[in-house]
């Protein structure tokens, strides 16, 4: 291990890029699981899904963001379509649920990922475009293009869900159902309407978040497995539902992975985002920032 | 006593084909089918009595097999005391993960035990003496006086603790150990206010079930005279483990039996007629099918006739 202030700048500003990244990736989960408490085990499948359809959209010469923004109203349908079907078949029936309303959901993960197999192959793939690629020079540092473009659009993203979750109408409803569901009900609303759309949104931006994916660097099918390990680690230790925690905890994923693998190496990096999530819910299963 | 002879007729029926003169790729595919077996069981044992869903069966797995490679390279041990190893490891671990349940249910258990995959995984590709990313190559010894071969013997081991691995899913489903195990999966709170000693059986259980799912590991480096960290920790064995008693039905010890032998036999024959990724494909559709329109599986088929039985 060779420590230098300058690595260790470097690792900072680098982790805090990934962290804005990791948190962009996470916030679709924040809701679906955080918020509604669907244990979405395949939410990471569904992102690279997303990744895999920018791929073919961006083929047609769009620009992969605008690809990703694209393909939302799609996604946005298809998370319609998995709550509905999880209503009908496992919260609707009620007790027992539990076991497997996560079977069915490690069942989803690994039919996407075969399924992306069987299409693509398990070469690995990725997309073109102008910030791809080239970095951006800040004194001694380099940056890539592609991390900052992440990381703006991650800001802007978990700008605008807070925001909707806390200004608009269906946003507090959406809260209101993770709070009281029972409560919702009594005042006539229909909270399974609520959360059909919440999920939706937030499998809208998933499908934004796997074209991040896609421009931060290449894709393959396999790759929703360790992102189990990220956005669970970050929605778990933002405390469930939280999105300005998220963005935080985020950043201290961001920045404790690419501190280790500055200084230990990248075989190391993958278990970060376990090992930090097994602490997490060994010593404070509520998050830093708990509902 | 009907469950003792039908045990003692299966390995003396294993044991009797593993002499004759069949074609040596049949003890290829059903060492790998009996593994699903001992897996399926051990993960019912928690996942199905008690409700904690383990997705962390390949975390077991590779420890045992991990444990089986140091011994053999370190010391050259039989594979008697490599399975006892495994087995011994298995258990450790199931302990640890037993703790978490202290605090962790439903989703957050299972993505811990995900995570403990993960954590295994890496520290094995940065382990050297085990051969690190690249993995490492076996010599296997010779097979032992009646077995021509080491495969063959194998399969008949494996048979063994498939038996052996299904008496103590029956013992622990028809004893009281069951019961505490079924009222904590029913309701925690109200087990523990009757006077279930919740956190003692949830320890029981995962040690158990850990012991079983790493000796289950310890035979597949010599299986494979090899061995390597991310197909050892692969999460097929995960899904197959967790699939097959969701299939067969996860209220009586023989619902993994029938959902191994059915799904991993599936799995075998469609890798070999179509293709390996067709084969994991298999298991999430049935897996998904199952818990959605039949959420006791085959054997809720067969409920009545389970019922009037003896068990």
């Amino acid at each position: 291990m060779i420590f230098s202030f300058d690595l260790l700048a470097e690792a900072l500003i680098f982790g805090l890029l990934l962290g804005c990244f990791y948190a962009a990736v996470s916030i679709g989960l924040s809701v679906s699981f955080g918020l509604l408490d669907v244990p979405h085990v395949a939410h990471p499948a569904v992102m690279i899904l997303g990744s895999y359809c920018t791929f073919i959209v961006a083929g047609w010469g769009l620009d992969p963001i605008v690809a990703g923004v694209v393909l939302m109203p799609a996604f946005f349908v298809l998370g319609v379509l998995i709550y509905r079907f999880y209503y009908e078949s496992f919260e609707k029936r009620g007790t027992e649920a539990g076991v497997r309303g996560l079977a069915f959901f490690f069942g989803i993960a690994f039919i996407i990922e075969v399924g992306l197999i069987l299409v693509f192959g398990v070469d690995q793939r990725s997309v073109q475009a102008a910030y791809i690629g080239s970095s951006w020079a800040l004194g001694d540092y380099r940056i890539p293009y592609r991390m900052l473009v992440a990381f703006g659009v991650a800001l802007v993203l978990t700008l605008a869900l807070t925001i909707y979750l806390s200004q608009t109408f269906t946003g507090r409803a959406i809260k209101a159902v993770a709070q009281d569901e029972p409560a919702l009900r009594l005042m006539g609303a229909n909270p399974v309407r609520i959360k059909q759309w919440a999920f939706g949104i937030a499998t809208a931006v998933s499908a934004l978040a796997g074209a991040m994916v896609i421009i931060v660097g290449p894709v393959e099918p396999a790759m929703d497995r360790v992102y189990i390990g990220r956005t669970f680690c970050v929605v778990v230790l933002a405390g469930l539902g939280s999105m300005t925690g998220t963005l935080a905890s985020g950043l201290i994923l961001g920045i404790s992975e690419s501190i280790v693998l500055m200084f230990f190496g990248a075989s190391w990096a993958p278990a970060v985002a376990f090992g930090l999530l097994l602490v997490v819910l060994g010593i404070r299963p509520q998050g830093l920032f708990g509902r | 006593m009907k469950f003792w002879i039908g045990s003692a007729v299966i390995v003396l029926a294993a044991l009797g084909v593993a002499l004759s003169p069949i074609n040596e790729y049949f003890f290829f595919a059903a060492f790998v089918v009996l593994t699903f077996v001992v897996l399926a069981t051990a993960w019912n044992i928690l996942g199905g009595y008690a409700g904690y869903v383990n997705f962390g069966t390949s975390a077991f797995f590779g420890l045992g097999a991990y444990s089986a490679v140091v011994l053999f390279k370190g010391l050259g041990a039989p594979l008697a005391v490599q399975i006892a190893a495994g087995a011994a490891m298995g258990a450790l671990l199931g302990f640890g993960v037993g703790l978490l349940t202290l605090r962790l249910r439903g989703i957050f258990f299972a993505i811990a035990t995900v995570a403990v995959i993960f954590i295994m995984e890496t520290l094995m590709i940065n382990w050297r003496y085990v051969g690190g990313a690249t993995g490492l190559q076996l010599l296997r010894p010779e097979a032992m006086a009646p077995f021509t071969s080491y495969t063959r013997m194998l399969f008949v081991v494996m048979a063994l603790m498939a038996v052996v691995s299904v008496a103590v899913a029956r013992f622990v489903q028809t004893s009281w150990i069951g019961r505490g195990l079924r009222a904590l999966r029913d309701s925690e709170e109200a087990a523990e206010a009757s006077g279930v000693p919740t956190l003692r059986l949830k320890l029981f259980a995962c040690v158990i079930s850990g012991a079983l799912m790493g000796a289950a590991g310890a035979p597949m480096p010599m299986y494979l005279s090899f061995i390597e960290p991310a197909s050892t920790f692969s999460l097929n064995y995960a899904i197959g483990a967790l699939a097959a008693p969701m299939i067969g039905g996860t209220m009586h010890w023989l619902g993994p039996v029938i959902g191994a032998i059915l799904l991993a036999s599936l799995q075998q024959i469609v890798t070999v007629t179509i293709s390996g990724e067709m084969n994991v494909l298999v298991i999430g559709v049935l897996l998904v099918l199952f818990v959605v329109l039949a959420p006791e599986g085959i054997l809720g088929f067969f409920k009545r006739w389970l019922k009037s039985s003896s068990r």
